[in-house]
């Protein structure tokens, strides 16, 4: 479980200091997907940089199961990192490195397997996001929801206990998205992980979200699940989550006919 | 404003360096990525500094003999000019000058890119250092190899100027070889390679430095390529100045 305790985060950007979160609190959890959703410039990826230590907060706590990233020397940073996975919104694949030297890549940095084990263990990473037959290709030849899944194999390989995802389905269609949302959603489950997932598209709000946190200008606006979101009364999240016809008529029908799973 | 700015810069460069500077993550993948950078930085570029070094030979041993023609010089003084020029100057301080273009840019580049579409951010949320996995093989790689490239750089010079010898008899041959042996500085050549080892380091951290610190795009990344080399560049010819005065004097 990842507890987010007041985080505040402020930047300069040259005219003078700009605060961009304001005290956000909220508490993330074990073997579920945890969504945090905002409009863009709401400070979603702010938040998960900080919670990730890409950033430091000026103020506040993160607790990864009670240790204290802000409080962390440079050595605890160092070894909590080895129990998180990412997964970056443009992939962040090594270009110099083909599929299977990308998953394999932090194996052969921290553990202290064989390399016929490594080779195990990152093939049956790539099989598990459906990438088999693609080991030997280089990212740029890999479609964008091929690299999500590469990315998404290297997040895995070292079984990490925490999982970030920065807009995973962003530049993707649809279809791909969803699949993309489902692996996400099943790994979530099948290995007991922390996913924390950054995202500002919809289908996955109603698809995959066991715990969402609304950001909205730097504060946190709303927290629910995905059941939840269709009877909030909050005007912000309802202006997010209803910006769209297509939504606004899901929400209409459901109000008359109800809610069915 | 400018003297505050380069203040900053120059104190981030020196804890980038630290950074860098740390022990490796695991020596292994250290040595290959060290090793590969002594072919990607240095092997790869001797083709270029052939064909540099063969034409500034040639045209050094012309301009020489068309501006020494006198009477009252000796004739070998054409290949004992050419080869202090080659020996002093060209070889470590001309030759980093134009390698800072091309692996300035390439290290400023490749870096950047990966800044910019968060293969860095990658490598730190791994827990690895970035700086050091990135930065280290780089920098120690081009520090080997370069006073190579330059002793390379200080015989197909000679040799530019044996083949203009031989193909124009601008001066008999045995004269131009008498003339590069003549009154020889064996010190020369350790001071060209003292000087390439500065000029190595300084090619390869401000370059990395740029790339590393880069914000923003593509056009972020080019700019930050640009400045790498102007700055690799002013950096040469300022301890340039520095060390011939420490050294020859």
């Amino acid at each position: 479980m990842i507890q987010v305790k007041n985080i505040r985060k402020s930047f300069d950007d040259g005219e003078g200091t700009r605060e961009i979160l304001h005290g956000i609190t909220a508490d993330f959890f074990d073997s579920k997907t945890n969504l945090i959703i905002g409009q863009s410039g709401s400070g979603k990826t702010v938040l998960v940089k900080n919670i990730v230590g890409l950033f430091m907060p000026d103020e506040g706590h993160i607790l990864y199961d009670g240790r204290d990233i802000t409080l962390m020397d440079r050595k605890g940073l160092k070894e909590l990192r080895k129990e998180i996975g990412m997964l970056f919104q443009g992939s962040a694949l090594f270009d110099s490195e083909t599929v299977l030297g990308n998953v394999i890549f932090p194996l052969k940095m921290f553990s202290s397997m064989s390399a016929e084990e490594q080779r195990e263990r990152a093939q049956f990473c790539i099989d598990r996001v459906n990438l088999t037959g693609s080991e030997n290709k280089y990212p740029s030849e890999l479609s964008g929801g091929m690299q999500k899944r590469a990315a998404i194999a290297r997040a895995i390989a070292l079984n990490p206990r925490y999982l970030f995802c920065d807009e995973p389905n962003s530049g993707l269609d649809p279809k791909t998205s969803i699949v993309i949302d489902e692996l996400l959603s099943d790994i979530t489950h099948e290995f007991g992980i922390t996913t924390i997932i950054n995202t500002h598209d919809m289908n996955s709000v109603m698809g995959i979200g066991e715990n969402i946190v609304f950001i909205n200008k730097g504060h946190v606006g709303w927290i629910g699940n995905k059941d939840e979101i269709y009877n909030q009364d909050n005007e912000d999240l309802n202006n997010f989550v209803y910006a769209t016809d297509l939504f606004r008529d899901v929400r209409k029908y459901r109000l008359v006919h109800g809610y069915k799973k | 404003m400018l003297i505050t700015r380069s203040l900053e810069s120059f104190g981030n460069y020196c804890m980038f360096l630290w950074r860098a500077f740390g022990v490796p993550e695991k020596w292994r993948e250290f040595f290959k990525r060290y090793l590969a950078e002594i072919y990607k930085l240095g092997i790869d570029s001797i083709p270029l500094i052939i064909i540099v070094s063969l034409f500034i030979g040639a045209l050094c041993t012309i301009l020489i003999k068309l501006n020494i023609n006198n009477p009252l010089l000796p004739r070998y003084a054409v290949g004992l000019s050419t080869r202090e020029i080659i020996l002093l100057e060209f070889s470590s301080s001309i030759l980093c000058l134009i390698l800072s273009g091309k692996i300035g840019s390439n290290i400023a580049s490749e870096i950047g890119t990966m800044r910019v579409t968060e293969q860095i951010d990658a490598l730190d949320i791994m827990g690895i250092n970035s700086a050091n996995f990135l930065v280290m093989p780089k920098i120690l790689g081009l520090v080997t190899i370069l006073p190579f490239l330059v002793v390379i750089c200080m015989g197909t010079s000679l040799f530019g100027g044996y083949l203009i010898c031989v193909l124009t008899s601008i001066v008999e041959v045995e004269t131009y070889i008498y003339g590069i042996q003549t009154m020889f500085i064996e010190w020369y050549v350790w001071f060209a390679l003292i000087k390439s080892l500065f000029f190595a380091f300084l090619i390869s951290s401000i370059s990395a430095f740029y790339g590393y610190t880069v914000q923003g795009g593509s056009v972020e990344v080019g700019k930050a390529s640009t400045d790498a080399v102007v700055t690799s560049n002013i950096m040469i010819l300022l301890v340039d100045i520095v060390l011939t005065k420490l050294m020859l004097q």
